[in-house]
């Protein structure tokens, strides 16, 4: 049983986020990178399907600052193999990332075959399109997204997937594999790996370099940016501002008024 | 429909999703402008019925298969590509839920066009469409032109009220298209409906819900503290529920409940669309959360810039000391 996990980094929504100078992207400057919080839960599932059926994982993700960080700690998790795509442009838009993780994968000796790519269902700049499905469409492979548990029927090639529907409804899946599955969250919280273990894992293995592939032209119009800019508070709220004490007592007030105690 | 607006009409076991009347609210405004028609497209098993309930629409097309009763995305995708493919229209708005999550993406890589996502409104500016989009867990705003047609937009909930996409009739034009589709990869085997027992927040005045800012489990005390003090229920935001800190029924948002009490309160939840989506229509909503520039603000009625647990304990004994001295007076 092959897994493969797809990593991408997101801008850490915690910093401020700037605007670059022209108005239509993000200022990557001061951003610090973080792995996406859905692909931690697709890596934390995929470990977790290893223990459960002795399965090897690659991860897999695009070259990004902090990105070996990401990588050297798959490792230190359970991963048994970490690949990093280098030499595209910064920038890529997330139908070009999908594509060349799919053309990576299809083309680069060693990777396939796979049983099973687990990847975030979401990140939070998929502005235009979702990994999974876009890599799934670009192999042949059948996609579902929001999953919240996994199992493994390797002797019939299926995996048994739950997906979250609205309203804390849940549906139970047969999906055949090989498949691409999005995770939204794995059954338990990504584990904790200590930074000593991250660094002791610098020094003893290697992530491997593989170059970007030549993309075909993908054929299709470009999501276009008109402007970009920080969504402001409005104003909508009306601020309490003062000592804590200062504060409850105003907002009891205010809750007083509204009948609400 | 060349020419059109379209809506992918979401239904759901057996029944039209709300966010397909605020979509088709949405679509009425936009094809209006451009004085072109709006068009509903619906897939699904047994749809004429449910096709009847698009009388917002100018005309209906829906598709009527087996393999189509429940939505899983790539027969969905496969059906629309064929209903589109000879149709050229405008834009197709596609609900952004976990109903339909994917479709958008699938069906614009089949027709070859862009897909946009996350779209919290559009424009028409100089007869040109322009979608609004939140990123970034809604930190960031960006309006974009999807550069070719048709637009495939993916809609977060909410961008309309759904009263304005209802209709007393239905549509002059209803037209059944059909389609062939593959044998499916991905198969339903169960709903699992959630677990009845715990409390049902849907029914609660007043909820107290916590997001990643209350740092730790073991602070979940002084949450469940204030929630008593006010009468009231403690909810979570995903990230809580994801860490186990609480049960999935006390989840608000776009996997988990949608609520309306009389009073939410807010703490350390940054205000993702995701969860804004389960609880804007509240009636009173107050938030506490240490970052200024944090998207709940936009939507909250009262904002406190402050560290949740340091607030927690003033907040809760302020509100016992005035819930005593009214129950005395």
């Amino acid at each position: 049983m092959h897994i493969l996990v797809l990593l991408k980094m997101v801008p850490d929504v915690v910093e401020e986020l700037e605007i670059a100078p022209g108005g239509k992207a993000l200022d990557l400057e001061y951003l610090r990178m973080i792995l996406s919080e859905s692909d931690d839960h697709a890596l934390e599932e995929a470990l977790v399907l290893k223990e459960r059926h002795d399965a090897r994982i690659t991860v897999l993700a695009l070259d990004a600052p902090e990105v070996d960080d990401a990588l050297f700690t798959a490792l230190a998790k359970g991963a048994d193999r970490a690949i990093k795509i280098v030499g595209m442009d910064a920038g890529l838009s997330t139908r070009q990332a999908a594509r060349v993780f799919s053309q990576t994968i299809a083309h680069e000796p060693g990777i396939l075959p796979v049983d099973l790519i687990l990847t975030g269902v979401q990140a939070i700049d998929d502005l235009d399109g979702l990994i999974a499905p876009l890599v799934a469409d670009d192999m042949g492979l059948p996609y579902l997204g929001i999953i919240t548990r996994l199992d493994l029927d390797a002797p019939k090639h299926l995996a048994l997937a739950v997906k979250e529907y609205p309203g804390a409804v849940r549906g139970e899946f047969e999906v055949n594999l090989p498949a691409v599955l999005g995770m939204q969250a794995a059954e338990k919280p990504p584990r904790y790996v200590p930074v000593a273990k991250v660094r002791a894992t610098m020094k003893s293995r290697t992530v491997d370099c593989l170059p970007v592939p030549t993309l075909a032209d993908g054929g299709w119009p470009a999501v276009q940016v008109v402007e970009m800019r920080r969504n402001e508070p409005a104003g909508h709220a009306e601020m309490l501002e003062g000592a804590p004490t200062q504060v409850s007592e105003r907002l009891c007030g205010i809750l007083a008024e509204h009948g609400l105690l | 429909m060349t020419g059109s607006i379209c809506v992918l009409a979401e239904q759901w076991r057996g029944h039209m999703s709300e966010v397909t009347y605020e979509t088709l609210a949405l679509g009425r405004e936009v094809a209006d402008q451009l004085g072109i028609p709006l068009t509903a497209i619906l897939t699904g098993s047994n749809a004429r019925e449910l096709a009847r309930t698009l009388g917002a629409a100018d005309s209906v097309l829906y598709v009527d298969h087996p393999l189509l009763a429940e939505p899983v995305p790539q027969p969905c995708a496969q059906a629309l590509a064929q209903v589109m493919a000879d149709r050229r229209p405008r834009a197709l708005l596609v609900p952004l839920t976990n109903v339909s999550l994917g479709v958008s993406t699938l069906l614009s890589i089949r027709l070859g066009v862009a897909a946009v996502n996350f779209c919290k409104d559009l424009t028409v500016v100089d007869g040109q469409l322009r979608a609004l989009c939140v990123m970034y867990g809604g930190k960031i705003e960006v309006t974009v032109e999807a550069g070719g047609e048709p637009a495939i937009l993916g809609i977060w909930p909410g961008a309309r009220p759904a009263d304005k996409g209802r209709a007393s009739r239905p549509a002059s034009t209803i037209e059944q298209i059909t389609v062939a589709l593959e044998e499916p990869r991905v198969r339903l085997k169960k709903y699992i409906d959630p677990e009845a027992g715990d409390v049902d927040l849907s029914r609660q005045d007043v909820l107290v819900a916590v997001g990643r800012g209350i740092q730790s489990r073991d602070n979940l005390g002084l949450v469940e503290e204030l929630a008593k003090t006010l009468g009231g229920a403690v909810a979570g935001s995903r990230p809580v529920i994801d860490q186990g800190w609480l049960p999935l029924s006390r989840q608000v948002g776009k996997s988990g409940l949608t609520v309306r009490p009389k009073l939410y309160i807010a703490l350390g939840i940054s205000g993702a669309p995701e969860h804004v989506e389960g609880m804007k229509d509240s009636g009173l909503i107050v938030a506490v959360n240490s970052d200024p520039r944090a998207p709940i603000f936009n939507i909250a009625h009262y904002g406190i810039v402050a560290d949740v647990v340091e607030t927690l304990p003033s907040l809760t004994a302020a509100i016992g000391a005035k819930r005593s001295v009214s129950h005395h007076a």
